[in-house]
């Protein structure tokens, strides 16, 4: 923690949970589809659920969705440019409880037509973490550089992606492998110190195993 | 390299060097985060810019958020200073415009939270009027802040889910009244008294907020804290000490807020957030 985490972050009101961090869980959500999203579903629990219309929690998320930064000033008006931009949004509400009052999962579909799903909760401070992509358990934070691979469940791939990244200098802070099942597909989340390379993430991709790999940069 | 857990180690490293707390807080952040001492500097800098507007915006501006709850009050309070005389009533003007701008979901810089973010920049801008200073002391008094700010998260915390609004606003106005005083001219001492006996005052204050929204009590608890905040300085300029230090205040809101039951902290369900007033806006403005 430091002086910018208390005279900070700047931000546009009225909350640093349910209105900055949201944005910064649409951006991420956004970044993790990999391209401008088209539809949106957003369901909402929790106190997401019960309050979003009066923190602006909606227009925050859909801002995010729209690349918006938490102190963007355009998010007051998301909702209206996401309609302009071609982004068709829905919100449900959800009487379900959640593990986290203020989560929100995305089901996204971009111009390419590629299809995900993100869950994350925003923790307080404007901080989020990012729990679910599609069906894996994750922890993103978005303070980090990340790397994000979908890799077939066998031994020596993960040992091979640390050891492109050890060969570019690059340190892991965090790593996670989640999988739906034994010999499955797989999902990692290497969140590092330093920011990966279009060249590193290709090398990445070029591992014999290795589905598909995305970088995310700290937000 | 320099440790910071209390408001104790901050005077003691200042009058050590024979420096301002806002420098050492200033040194402090160049050391932990590895960062250049001008390019933090002119971070905060940008940041006081965020507050300016922030803070000048309000006395424009009439009409209600777009909830409908708040909005005006800094105009209305901008329009006399019959009672208060002119520092006072423009660090509550500032305060309720940060906040008004806050609850509009305009731009503000959080300080500590959002909730509180229009007490710091009140008191810090009035101050700074009346002493006819520049950005620099205003920043200066903002590296203050932060610092009384991090022992206090480190020690307690800051967010009213937590602690309840004293964690908020009690924080908020402990960090605006060390800041005042070192802007004052005052000692390393001064300013942890200034601390010391502004919290102690906001100490057991809950967070009941209306419909869950940031808006009642809180844009008007910010032209309050931060009336609050000048009280607790001018009392530390004159010499007025705290029976309890600073650091023994903080662990006392911290087990305070320990103690509040959770229906006083952020969830709306106690306090004003149940009266019969706030329960009809609630179910008009959450469907
Ligand atoms: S009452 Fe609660 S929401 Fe309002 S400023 Fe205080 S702590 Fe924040």
């Amino acid at each position: 923690m430091g002086v910018f985490d208390i005279i900070g972050p700047v931000m546009v009101g009225p909350s640093s949970s349910h209105t900055a961090g949201a944005a910064r869980l649409g951006k991420m959500a956004r970044v993790i589809l990999g391209e401008s999203p088209t539809e949106a579903t957003i369901t909402l629990y929790g106190s997401f659920a019960r309050t979003y219309l009066g923190h602006g929690t909606d227009r925050a998320l859909v801002g995010g969705l729209l690349g918006f930064a938490p102190d963007d000033l355009r998010i007051k008006d998301s909702l209206k440019i996401a309609t302009e931009e071609g982004l068709t949004f829905s919100f449900v509400i959800s009487e379900q409880a959640a593990d986290h009052p203020n989560t929100a999962e995305f089901s996204l579909q971009g111009a390419s037509g590629n299809r995900i799903g993100v869950t994350g909760r925003s923790i307080g401070g404007g901080q989020i973490v990012i729990t679910k992509i599609d069906s894996f358990k994750v922890e993103i934070t978005g303070d980090y550089n990340a790397l994000i691979t979908i890799h077939e469940d066998k031994p020596g791939i993960i040992a091979e992606v640390s050891r492109v990244l050890s060969q570019e200098n690059i340190n892991i802070a965090q790593m996670k492998v989640a999988r739906q099942f034994r010999g499955a597909e797989a999902m990692m989340v290497l969140e590092t110190d330093h920011s990966i390379s279009k060249q590193t993430l290709d090398t990445v991709k070029n591992i014999y195993g290795i589905r598909s790999a995305i970088v995310i940069l700290p937000l | 390299m320099l440790e910071i857990k209390y408001i104790a180690d901050l005077v003691i490293a200042a009058d050590n060097a024979g420096k301002k707390i806002s420098e050492i807080v200033w040194q402090w952040e160049c050391e932990q985060s590895g960062v250049l001492a001008e390019s933090i500097w002119e971070k905060m800098q940008a940041r006081l810019e965020t507050i300016k507007i922030s803070a000048y915006t309000g006395k424009q501006q009439q009409g209600k958020t777009f909830n409908g709850l708040v909005g005006g009050d800094a105009y209305r309070m901008a329009q006399t200073d019959q009672l208060l005389g002119g520092t006072v009533t423009r660090a509550v003007t500032y305060a309720l415009s940060v906040s008004e701008v806050n609850a509009d979901m305009g731009k503000i810089v959080a300080c500590p939270t959002a909730g509180s973010c229009g007490i710091v920049p009140g008191a810090l801008l009035a101050t700074a009027e009346l002493l006819k200073s520049d950005n620099d002391v205003i920043i200066k008094g903002l590296f203050t802040a932060a610092g009384i700010g991090t022992v206090i998260a480190k020690n307690a915390s800051v967010a009213g889910a937590i602690g309840g609004c004293q964690a908020e606003c009690g924080s908020a106005a402990a960090m605006a009244a060390g800041a005042v005083v070192e802007m004052m001219g005052g000692t390393p001492r001064q300013v942890s008294q200034a601390v010391a006996l502004t919290l102690k005052n906001l100490l057991g204050l809950v967070c009941d907020p209306v419909a869950g929204l940031v808006e009642v009590p809180c844009v008007k608890r910010n032209g309050f804290a931060a009336a609050h905040a000048l009280v607790g300085a001018q009392m530390a300029l004159a010499e007025i000490e705290s029976v309890i230090p600073a650091d023994e205040v903080i662990e006392a809101m911290n087990q305070i807020g320990l103690a509040l039951p959770s229906s006083l902290k952020e969830t709306s369900e106690a306090g004003l957030a149940k009266t019969s007033t706030a329960l009809s806006i609630t179910a008009r403005i959450l469907k």
